[in-house]
């Protein structure tokens, strides 16, 4: 059985979605955005998630987390799909939490990955360096030196880069000088040049790196980071194995997962919201949700929306359980949900009618969100490209 | 996909199904193309396609391993839902044909195991499970396709038996089946949905005539069936007279779930991606037609997604209890999935697909893609159409008014 909830996971989704709609809910968001809040989070709302401890879902037990897995906080995301609570989850609890635990050494694991259980710490991954996600095409440098490596180049939709101690740079490692900005071959099955992709651990106060923070359509806020001979010791190069490629894609797709069970939440809610409209709002004589036009397209968003939650919790279970199958289906589910979230969205906003087009209404909200996520680390599109590519064609 | 996980039981069992199921599935009933030409029907009249085909029934029914959720007392071979998954899992792993294709196994038995009594299912069960009789299904009418209910074949009490009036359409296989079970109106006075029975009947019966019917993909299964004052005992009425539409409907469930499931994954995942890379053609790894790369990937996440579906609705579905209307969500999606699948199909092949017959091509394969491209644009009309699926997702799972 892989699908159906254990009575503990039940009761942790419950609770979750009980505290985040009393704490967190849309409205919350709203407050941050009117208030040009310059974290675009409520630092106190991590601090009572630290105590819950959410931000150690995926921090082994030694390290001062509770180890509920990638299943655990797809059940979180969910909701915070629900509620479209801001918070640094995904940065820090899940990519950051993912760099450390599969790449860094033993010593940055024990000093960083407590404070990040704790909620004293905060993470960021800096890959995207072009408008489209094309996690192998990085021009960032790293050039070797006697003592470790010298960075350049420049990072965009830094997620929660504004706020970061510490962010995970991909960028190619150069020896001996030589720049190496080529295409032409080592390809990996995501397009890229995956032997030759370094993660290195920077910290926010390195000399040569500049943050500009920017606000984002979802009010979420991210940085673009510049990085002008940035100095990494050897020990803060991830996974000095040199499967920096793969540690990339494994972090990446940790992340992905855990975005598409909040693209799900996103979905599920936009349609709940919906439904209750349409069995309210009357016209003609009517409630709108009698019309067989409404209805069938509801339905039919239901199938989709139920697809991508399927493959989304397989995805989940996989990353737990180290599948083989792993990659195919972390595309499946961030394909699947994305599209199902935007398609979400979209209805939600035509069946609501002119109200859903006011900024008063929350329905804007979700597809804007909805929006973000599902760029964030590849939309469909990019991930049916990756499922060509693992297929062989 | 990741096996299923499970204790040390199922573990043992699952061992215990490998070692017997390599020892006793004749090599000959192993691999991919099962194709309809190559199933076994079963029934009293059905001729094995080989000694190996009779065995490979014989041996699966007398472990109830046909119908492996079934009591134990009715021909099925009781095991749980986990054990039955495993099954499932270790017959595709050894790319075992399935032993028995059937309405009774699929439709009726499930029907009767809720709502026939008795004697109905000490008669009937086990001889589904068997393969010795072979069932159709009496629903569609000329006048009652979506509107199912509207039905006009008349049953009237004769004291010790009904006499049956009436035509019906779409009767899958009715000139090869044995008997029938059957949708009748017994209360013309009735509202429509109230004066509904279900029938079981032997097609033997006099004044029961069948004429197929041909398709736009050519010679199809499907009949029309005509019943001209056929005599059926009182004994063959399942469940209470009068209320024979929720057993059509709970019936309709598990027609629907078979017919999403059909055809989808025939060859396994990204079985369609293997053909159009050697038909079409690769460059530098890449489809050399990008936009029939595009569709192929988006049908592959569809199609994946969905086959994660039918078992997490598998899953949820306690013990064979059935999935309800989510079986309209898999009736839906996976029908007009296959339909886009054979779709992609016709455009790989191109041309090739088009010829309908030719001197050099081999008797029987000619228009091959073709016939099964047209005769799926009706996956997504029987066993309800897909707009009657939306309206069951709409008013059952969505509660719109």
């Amino acid at each position: 059985m892989r699908f159906v909830l254990t009575e503990e996971q039940q009761l942790f989704s419950d609770s979750a979605r009980r505290f985040l709609q009393a704490r967190a809910p849309v409205a919350a968001l709203r407050k941050l955005r009117d208030a040009h809040d310059p974290d675009g989070f409520d630092r106190g709302l991590w601090s009572e998630l630290a105590g819950m401890g959410w931000p150690g879902l995926l921090i082994p037990e030694e390290h001062g987390g509770v180890g509920f897995g990638h299943a655990g906080a797809g059940l979180i995301a969910e909701e915070t799909g629900r509620t479209l609570t801001a918070s640094p989850l995904l940065s820090t609890a899940v990519l950051g939490v993912a760099a450390l635990v599969q790449g860094a050494s033993e010593r940055r694991r024990a000093e960083l990955l407590p404070a990040i259980a704790a909620g004293e710490l905060l993470m960021a991954l800096a890959v995207d360096e072009r408008p489209r996600h094309a996690p192998h095409e990085i021009a960032t440098r790293a050039l070797a030196t006697a003592t470790g490596f010298r960075l350049t180049g420049q990072k965009t939709f830094v997620l929660d880069g504004h706020v970061a101690e510490w962010l995970i740079v991909a960028a190619r490692v150069v020896a001996g000088g030589r720049a190496d900005g080529g295409h032409a071959d080592g390809r990996h099955a995501d397009g890229g040049h995956a032997d030759t992709i370094g993660l290195f651990l920077v910290n926010r106060r390195a000399p040569g790196l500049s943050i500009e923070r920017t606000v984002l359509v979802d009010s979420r806020l991210a940085a673009d980071l510049r990085l002008h001979d940035v100095e990494v010791s050897r020990a803060d190069l991830l996974d000095a194995a040199g499967a920096g490629g793969e540690l990339l894609d494994s972090i990446l797709d940790a992340g992905r997962a855990v975005l598409a069970a909040e693209l799900v939440g996103i979905a599920s809610e936009s349609l709940d919201r919906t439904l209750d409209y349409l069995r309210q709002r009357e016209q003609f004589g009517r409630k709108v949700g009698e019309f067989q036009a409404l209805q069938h397209r509801a339905a039919h968003l239901y199938c989709e929306i139920e697809l991508a939650r399927s493959a989304t919790n397989a995805a989940l279970r996989a990353l737990d359980a180290r599948g083989t199958d792993t990659a195919l289906l972390v595309s499946v589910a961030k394909a699947k949900a994305g599209d199902a979230a935007r398609l979400a969205t979209n209805e939600a906003l035509q069946m609501h009618g002119g109200i859903g087009m006011t900024d008063e209404f929350e329905i804007g909200f979700f597809m804007k969100r909805a929006r973000v996520a599902a760029e964030t680390f590849g939309d469909s599109g990019f991930h049916g490209d990756r499922l060509a590519r693992l297929y062989g064609f | 996909m990741t096996a299923t996980e499970s204790g040390p039981d199922l573990e043992a069992f699952r061992a215990q199904t490998r070692a017997w199921l390599e020892g006793n599935c004749p090599p000959s009933m192993r691999g991919q193309d099962a194709d309809e030409k190559q199933l076994c029907w079963g029934g009293r009249h059905w001729k094995f396609a080989s000694e190996a085909q009779r065995i490979w029934l014989e041996r699966m029914a007398q472990r109830g391993w046909t119908v492996p959720e079934w009591p134990r007392e009715y021909g099925g071979g009781g095991l749980s839902a986990e054990q039955a998954t495993i099954l499932r899992e270790e017959l595709q792993r050894l790319s075992c044909r399935n032993p028995l294709a059937s309405f009774g196994i699929s439709m009726l038995g499930p029907a009767l195991l809720k709502y026939g009594n008795e004697a109905q299912k000490r008669e009937h069960l086990p001889r589904i499970a068997r393969g010795e009789i072979r069932w159709c299904q009496g629903y569609s009418e000329p006048g009652a396709g979506s509107d199912l209910a509207s039905l006009k074949t008349r049953a009237e009490d004769r004291g010790d038996h009904y006499l049956v009036n009436g035509q019906k359409v779409w009767t899958s296989y009715a000139d090869e089946a044995d008997w029938i079970f059957c949708l009748v109106r017994t209360d013309a006075a009735a509202t429509k949905h109230k004066g509904i029975s279900f029938l079981l009947f032997d097609m033997a019966s006099p004044g029961v005539s069948t004429r197929p019917i041909r398709l736009i993909s050519g010679k199809s299964p499907f009949c029309q069936t005509f019943f001209d004052n056929v005599r059926v005992p009182k004994a063959n009425l399942v469940g209470t007279l009068n209320e024979g539409w929720d057993i059509a409907k709970y019936l309709l469930t598990h027609e629907r779930e078979m017919i999403g499931g059909m055809d989808l994954f025939a060859g396994g995942h990204g079985s369609l991606c293997a053909i159009a890379a050697r038909e079409v053609g690769l460059a530098h790894g890449r489809l050399v037609d990008d936009a029939l790369r595009t569709d192929l990937a988006r049908y592959e996440i569809d199609s994946l997604a969905f086959a994660l579906t039918m078992e997490r609705i598998r899953e949820q579905s306690v013990g064979g209890q059935g999935t309800g209307a989510l079986s309209s969500l898999l009736k839906y999606y996976g029908t007009e999935l296959n339909k886009r699948r054979q779709e992609l199909a016709m455009s790989i092949h191109g041309s090739r697909a088009l010829v309908w017959e030719g001197e050099r091509i081999e008797a029987g394969k000619a228009g091959e893609h073709a016939r099964q491209w047209l005769r799926s644009r009706g996956n997504s009309i029987e066993g309800g159409t897909s707009e009657i699926q939306l309206n069951i997702i709409a008013r059952h799972i969505l509660r719109l008014p």
